[in-house]
Formats: C-alpha cells, structure tokens, sequence
C-alpha cells in the first residue's frame, strides 16, 4: 500500500502544481513558406512532447513525403489532413496541447493563404497572442501585413515576431533589427501594443526553446522562454456582470433556475439585476451548481441562477448587474470578415447569432470595404470571400451588447446563412448608431384593422413569381380584374413599371436585384396596411428576397405564387425579345440564362402553366384567396 | 501609416456617445497583467485552475447543443472520456436530469465488463440509454476474428452508427474525441457538420469563431459535437481523479489472461476467440489504456493499480494511447478518411 499512498501524494501534489499553472492560447501565423508548421513541430519535439510511435510514424513520413532530404521533417507532425501533406501547405487550422513546467498551451497553427483566412480567424478568435513567423531573408511580406490585420480586427494586442531562418542570413542582427523596426511601425499603426522579437531557426531548434551561441548579439529569451514568461496584458473594462441565458433549468414546478456562462463581472446572492431587453428587475436567490451553491461567481464560471422573482426570462436573454447594465440596441456599426463563397450583399437578410441569441440581421450599408493587404479603405457594394468590411446592421430585434473591444462575449457574433446554413462572417460590434434611438414609431389612431374593416376585406400580398416570359403578369392582371369585379379593393405592383419610377436607379446587378425587391416590398407592405390586396409581380428570382419579403408581414398575409412555366416554353414565347438579346450576351445577368432562378419550395400556390388556360389559372388564385366563388 | 481603417481603437468617427449606460456612466479601461493588483476586474480565467476552465468551456457547449438541437445524442463508448462526458453531461443540467439520451453502438464484441458497467452508469446518472447492434452485421456473422478488423468496424461501428442516426432522427450526436489524440481530428471543428450521407468534408469545414456554435442544418444533416476537443489524455485522467469519477476497472493493472499477436497484447475475454497454434493464454499483469472490441484493444504491461499510479505511469509514458488501436495502424491519414465516411 506504500507505493499507492507514494503516488496520490505525488498526484495531489503534481495537481496543484498543474491547477496554478496559468494557461496561454496563442496562434502561430506568416506567409506560406515562412515555417511555421516546422516552429511548432520543432516545440513540441523539443518539449519531449512527443511519444515514441509518433517519432517512429514521423520518420517514416519523412522519409515518403518529406522535404529535408530524409531529415525528420517538423512540419509534418502538424499536418494532418491528406491534401496537406499533398500539398505541402497547411489548409486548416491545427490545435496543439503543451504544456512546461510554467505553464499550459493550446496552439492553433493557422494557414497562410489568402483564401484559407477565414480558417485562421477560427484560431485567431480564441487566442490571446500570436506568433508571427517571418522569413530573414524576406522580410515582412503582404500575408504579414494581413495577418497582423486579423489579429489586431480579432482583438489580439500582443504578438511575438520570430525572425525565423537566421542561419540563412548568417545571423545578421542588422537584419533583425530592420525586420524588427519594421513590424513593430505596422502594429503600431494597428493599435497592437505588445510586440517582442526573436531571431531563429527553427530547422536547427536554435532560440526555440534554448538560446543559441550563433546568436551572440541577441541578449533575450528564447521563444518557448518568451511564451513561458510573457504577461499578456488583459485589457478589461469595467463592465458589470453579465450572463447570456442558455437553458432555462426546470426540473420541477418549485425549481426555475437560468444557466449560462458568466461573461464578464462577478454575482453573490442579495446582488440586483436587470433582465435584458425586457427590463425586469429581481435578485439573486442562488447560485447553483452541482457541487454545491457558491457564495460568488465570475468570469468563466458554468452557473445556473435563481432568482427572488418570477420573471419571464429565456435563452437568449441576458440576466445583468442592475448597477452597471448594458445598452440595448437594434443598429449598429460592426466590422465584418466575410467568409462566404457567396458574397455579402446588402439588404439580404441573415441570422446573427450572438451569446446565446439568435436574431435576424441585414447590412444596411457598406461603408467601405478594407484591403487586409494594405489597409487602405475602398468603396464596396458587396464583400467577397475573405474580405473584410466596415458596415452599419440593422436587427430585427434590440439585443444587449457591449463593444468587442470592451467585452469579447457581448460584442462578438456570427452570420449565417439562411439557406445554406453556412457561417458566413465574423463580426465585432463597434458602437450603436444613433438611429436607433430616434426614430420612433409614430402611434397611429386608426390602425391597419380599422382600415380593412371598412374596406371589408382581408388584406393579403400575392407575390407572383417566375421567371421572364412565364405568364406572371397576364394571370396577376385577370386576378386583378376578377377580384375587382367581386368589389375587392386592390392594387398592382409590376416589376417593369416600378422600374420606370421608384427603382429606376437600379440595375440587374444581384446587389440591386435584392435593392429592388426590398424597396417593393416595403410599398406592398404599406399597401396592405392601408387594407388593400397587393398583387406584386416581380421575377424575383432569390429565395432570401422572397423570403425578406414573406417576413415583413404577418402571418397568413403573404401568399407567395409559383408561375411554374419550363426555361424552353417561356424563352420560345420571348414576348419582349429578352431571351434572344441574353443569349446574343447583349443583355447581362438574364434569369434562367447567366443569373440563377431559385424555385420556391413551399409557395402558397404553385401554378403549373402548361397546358392550362390564363382563366383556369387566375381562378385557382383568386380560390385560394377568397375560397370558392 | 495613411489610411489606416478597420481596427477599432484607430476609428476616428467611433461614436461613444451614440450608445449610452443606462446610468449614465461610460465604460473605464483598465489594463492590467497577471500579476496586476486589480484582481475583480482583469481576466480571470488566467487565475481559475486549467482543468476548471476546460470543465467550464465543455459544460458551455453541452448546453448549447440541449438548446439548439431538436434531438441530440449522447455517444457512449463507455471509456474514460465517455466517463467524463457523462459527468459533465449530469453538472450541465443540474439539478435536472440530462435532457440528452445516451447512445451506445454495441459491436457485440466489448469487453464483457464494460457492458456490465454501461448499464449501472446510465442507470445511475438517470439517463435513458439507447444500445444499437447492426443486426444485419450479426446477420452475415460479421467478427474481427472472422472478417478482419478494417470490415468489422465498417460493418458494426461505422454503419451501425448510421445506421442508429438515422432509425432515431438524431441532429446532433456528442462524442469523446479529442484533438491531441490524432492529427486529423486536431482540425475538426467542435461542431462538426455532417451532410445526410454523414459524410465529414475536411477540406470545407464551417467556420468557428469564439464560442459562437453554428447549430443550423437541413433536414437529414447532422452535427458531431466534440465538448473534449481541448482536453489532453493527461488532462482526462487528472480530472476523473479529482472528480472522483468512476471508470472500468480495465484501466487498472490486473492479472488477466492474454496472448501475443502480431506485436499486442490481447486479452481472452470470451470463448469466441479462437486461439492459432502455440498461443496459450498467459495471465499477465496488464491494464487499458483505451478500450473498444477485446480482440482490437493491446493491452499494455504495468503494475498500476490504482488511478493515481496510472496518472504517474502517464506522466513518464512513451508512447500515445492510439498505439493500442489496432485499426490505426494503416498508413498515417486512415482515421482522415474513416471520419469522412462516418467513423467518430
């Protein structure tokens, strides 16, 4: 029983050691062939860190697809998808654990190409310094300068420049301190405070993790010694307690408790607080966890709260210091990176998703756009895929927030698309726009139910939508008449004829195609809430447009109709000559020919034309708005 | 420097004034180090204990799949990590009970006690447990002994697992694997997307920023979550000891009876394993260091018996858990592209 008893104490005492150890995230990033991957392999090979299978596996893969003539080859201990090592090149991000006798790592090795960007803000968002690889004999190279971009856009404000290849430039410290004197003007003019630099080879393992004899003149740590030692300045402010809701604990009737990770500040029971948007004031009754109710919680802790009062309160919401609460806000100015394969047009509408919250979200206006490489600002109608862009948002909800740079977790979110459910920017909250505050709504006495009641009849929007040549106006016309001729009050909304007016201003460009769409909707809403039945007939050929357009009324007013008429019949009538033109390249972005036409999936009515007469299909509309007739 | 836009502190139209504290105060900065005095205010997840913060960020994203999935899983292979997640599992939603069904694809060639031990543990933790056995494979009598070890895990683990996903309609499906266990999986996403085909694309995963999980999918897509995804082996096993968690005794040294083939040690767990001229089982003192199928999990050589023992032997280990896989050791991407087919 002696050695048991030998190994707790050894154990407890080893987890202490290991509980008091602080713990560094940091990405290591730089151009493509700086060396990066070979820096972390040469780490972790150094730190002893690797076991004796992983030794035996990377001489083999030395050996098969390794570029330092049979020589271990670091870089790949970290590259570990196929096409990686194919390739050469790092396309994701990798996360590395280590850990010294000073303290715990969690590295992401992030990838140096351009269009893999979006994979190093993945690493980036969760780092709290970053190590920037540059190449002695090149300098600072334009992915430098971008990746320093992302950095300082992602809120890092410490970075360490390792000079790497020194042995290739005979160990020249002019050449390190021009390098050096260098960087340090580009982080200076991205407001990234803390830079140290090491000249080393990371081939050779000098100043990695021990310093070399080459590098006489250079009196500093190593890098590990620098990554071991550096304080990494937290820059916090003083913002009171906050917790997004993310479940809401209900195991019995006597037991409603709110849990979620605590953001920022720290809770006792007795505190006040104020549930965000809504208001609702209370306190806190307990902190629960299952070891037991604490007395106190902050920054990172898992809790669930009780509170004294019965509110109403969901995920999503976000439970504050009644002292020190937060703005609420539904517009803002936010920078975003773009990381969709679409681009980012204005006005569509996507899911924003921050803390616990989930809203819907449009770019309102594209201020400009940044070149990462250069950081000069352009003039933007759109952002591309790895671009970033400085924007105003409108919500269609208010959330709490903080600005990023006050609080990351109050002021960081995500967009995502609506169709494609992919995550399509990284976004920082800058500040909320003024707007928001002022404009109010204007109370109107005589509301939209009034004003049907007197017309007697339900307000509706039919959307008729198909492509060009397909029969949309001919039958919206005779449904007009039909529905006329019955004393319905309607009004007709045509996609050519408001282009002559309202959207002459607009092109065929997508980013004016979803313009054009949401300027009609909005005057189709108006029209519905002056109690009229609107027909619109637009080709609107994008499922988010229609979608957009469906969300600004409610429920049941919106009947979306399908003219369901084959590319072949409607470009074989041509009734304008369009198809024709199109396809002679004389008219650009044509639906159905250059420019993509999304069929609805669940349209109120669906109108298959062929074969059946304008009157059979009108009547089928007018059905399906006013039931039989 | 002209021109330099974008970064937030440089802005100059930022407009404080347009936001307001409803107290009419503004935000102070205070900047501070680690060894700074102003301890309520700076970060202070550099002062909370590693393992309390990996425990936190996990406990975090448990929540985030009960509340954004319509019908998520819980994949329970009964090992170490399994035992940890099921912890976390039962301190996410305390003091409720999970409300996440726990899934064990059963291969049927698991070592007897750690069948006996999935039962107790669901039971204790009052989840519903879920068992799936490909019937088809029991079908066609599908073995490692009989069909290799590369068809058996097709057949019983990959497709039975589909196979499970899609009988039950499960969106998302929580599993124990970390990324330092293996370099493909060190870049997997925390929520990994999976199309209808359950098929993992490596080469576009969706971004992942912050804490920020994207749970939005289509019909018949799904997502694996990975809570572990930052833990190391090491950090594993000092939590179980601190958390006092229970785990198989399989990971203890003890006399047990086994052979040597083709380089590992396996066990004689039952009488299905047909023994090839001149191997005699030998009781040896060995334990586990990770545990699946008895025919496919080497044991290793030890006299650590007890949990801080193993922790020690860990400390001064050579060799990374993986090696007792006996499916691994195929040329270096496999497990790359056994999770693009649906493996976990």
């Amino acid at each position: 029983m002696r050695t048991e008893h030998d190994a707790s104490t050894a154990i407890d005492a080893y987890l202490q050691q290991h509980e008091t150890k602080s713990l560094l995230r940091f990405i290591t990033c730089g151009s493509v062939d700086d060396g990066k991957s070979t820096l972390l392999g040469r780490l972790l090979y150094d730190s002893k860190l690797l076991f004796d299978d992983q030794l035996a596996a990377l001489k083999g893969d030395s050996l098969r697809h390794g570029t330092q003539n049979g020589e271990l080859d670091f870089a790949l201990l970290v590259d570990g998808l196929s096409a990686e090592r194919e390739q050469g090149i790092t396309i994701d991000v990798a996360y590395r654990f280590f850990s010294t006798e000073r303290r715990k790592f969690i590295v992401a090795d992030c990838p140096g190409h351009e269009q893999y960007t979006r994979n190093m803000a993945t690493g980036a968002s969760t780092a709290d310094l970053a190590v920037v690889l540059v190449d002695a004999r090149k300098g600072l190279l334009t992915q430098t300068r971008r990746h320093t971009y992302i950095c300082a856009l992602l809120g890092i404000r410490h970075v360490l420049l390792a000079v790497n290849k020194m042995d290739l430039i005979d160990y020249s410290e002019d050449v390190f301190r021009s390098i050096e004197a260098d960087y340090r003007e580009l982080a200076d003019s991205m407001g990234i405070a803390q830079v140290s630099a090491v000249p080393l080879s990371a081939l050779r393992g000098e100043n990695v993790s021990s310093r070399s004899d080459r590098i006489g003149w250079y009196d500093g740590p190593s890098l590990l010694e620098r990554l071991e030692t550096v304080q990494v300045a937290h820059v916090v402010d003083d913002v009171g307690f906050r917790l997004p809701v993310q479940w809401v604990c209900r195991p019995d009737q006597n037991f409603r408790g709110y849990a979620g990770h605590v953001v920022a500040g720290c809770i006792a029971p007795g505190d006040e607080v104020v549930v965000l948007p809504s208001g609702a004031r209370s306190r806190v009754a307990r902190i629960v966890t299952a070891d037991g109710d604490l007395p106190r919680a902050s920054l990172g802790d898992a809790i669930t709260l009780t509170l004294t009062d019965e509110r109403d309160i969901s995920r999503g919401d976000v439970i504050v210091a009644a002292a020190q609460p937060p703005q609420v806000a539904d517009q803002f100015a936010a920078h975003l990176l773009w990381m969709g394969e679409a681009p980012l047009l204005p006005g569509r509408s996507y899911w924003l998703k921050i803390g616990t919250r989930t809203v819907s979200a449009q770019v309102t206006e594209i201020k400009h756009k940044v070149d990462v490489n250069t950081q000069e600002p352009l003039a933007a109608k759109r952002l591309e895929l790895n671009e970033v862009g400085y924007c105003n948002l409108s919500l269609d909800h208010a959330i709490a927030f903080e600005s990023y740079e006050h609080c990351r977790e109050m002021g960081a979110f995500i967009l995502i698309d609506r169709q494609s459910n992919n995550t399509v920017a990284a976004g920082t909250l800058n500040f909320a726009l003024r707007r928001a505050d002022n404009i109010h709504w204007q109370h109107m006495d005589v509301d939209r139910m009034a004003r049907a009641r007197i017309k007697g009849q339900a307000p509706a929007c039919l959307w008729f939508t198909g492509l060009s040549g397909s029969g949309k106006s001919t039958v919206a016309n005779l449904v007009e008449k039909r529905l006329h001729a019955l004393g319905y009050h309607t009004y007709m909304l045509d996609g050519d004829n408001v282009r002559h007016g309202l959207n002459r201003d607009l092109g065929f460009t997508a980013e004016d195609r979803v313009e054009n769409i949401r300027r009609v909707a909005e005057v189709a809403k108006l029209m519905v809430e002056a109690g009229l039945i609107v027909l619109v007939s637009f080709i609107s050929p994008f499922r988010s447009e229609r979608r957009m357009a469906r969300e600004l009324f409610a429920e049941g007013e919106f009947k979306e109709v399908f003219v369901d008429t084959p590319l072949a019949i409607c470009e074989q009538r041509d009734v304008k000559g369009l198809y024709a033109k199109a396809r002679a390249g004389e008219i650009k972005n044509f639906t159905g020919i250059d420019s993509p036409y999304e069929q609805p999936e669940h349209s109120e009515v669906h109108l298959e034309t062929a074969g059946r007469s304008v009157d059979a299909l009108a009547q089928q509309v007018v059905e399906a708005l006013i039931g039989h007739t | 420097m002209q021109g330099v836009v974008g970064v937030p502190s440089q802005l100059p139209h930022m407009d404080k004034s347009a936001g307001h504290y409803a107290n009419g105060t503004t935000p102070t900065r205070i900047r501070t180090d680690i060894n700074g005095s102003n301890m309520t205010n700076i970060d202070a997840l550099a002062y909370t204990s590693h393992l309390k913060q990996l425990e936190s960020e996990s406990i975090h994203i448990l929540r985030e799949v009960a509340a954004e999935f319509r019908n998520p899983v819980m994949m329970y292979s009964i090992g170490k990590d399994s035992s940890v997640l099921l912890h976390l599992l039962q301190k996410a939603f305390y003091p409720a009970q999970p409300p996440i069904p726990l899934l064990h694809v059963d291969t049927t060639w698991k070592f007897r006690e750690m069948i006996a031990f999935r039962d107790r543990r669901a039971q204790e933790a009052g989840c519903r447990l879920i068992v799936h056995i490909n019937q088809d494979g029991v079908a066609q009598g599908i073995g490692p002994f009989s069909h290799g070890a590369t068809v058996h895990t097709d057949v019983m683990k990959t497709q039975a697992l589909k196979q499970a996903l899609d009988k039950y309609q499960f969106d998302a499906a929580i599993g124990g694997a970390r990324r330092d266990e293996e370099k493909s999986r060190a870049k997997e996403r925390v929520f990994s997307f999976r199309n209808a085909q359950h098929r993992w694309d490596p080469k576009s995963q969706r971004p992942e920023l912050w804490n920020l999980y994207n749970a939005r999918i289509a019909k018949g897509e799904s997502v694996r979550v990975f809570p572990l995804s930052n833990w190391t082996e090491l950090d594993i096993w000092l939590y179980i000891y601190r958390e006092k968690i229970e785990v198989p005794a399989l990971y203890l040294a003890a006399e047990r009876p086994v052979v040597e083939r083709d380089g590992a040690l396996i066990m004689v767990d039952d009488e299905r394993m047909p023994l090839r001229p001149g191997e005699i089982p030998q009781m040896r003192k060995v334990r586990f260091r990770t545990l699946g199928c008895y025919p496919l999990t080497g044991a290793i050589e030890s006299e650590a018996d007890t949990l801080p023992a193993v922790i020690q032997e860990m400390l001064v280990a050579r060799t990374s858990e993986r090696q007792g896989r006996v499916i691994d050791h195929d040329p270096s991407a496999s497990m790359e592209k056994k999770k693009q087919e649906g493996y976990f």
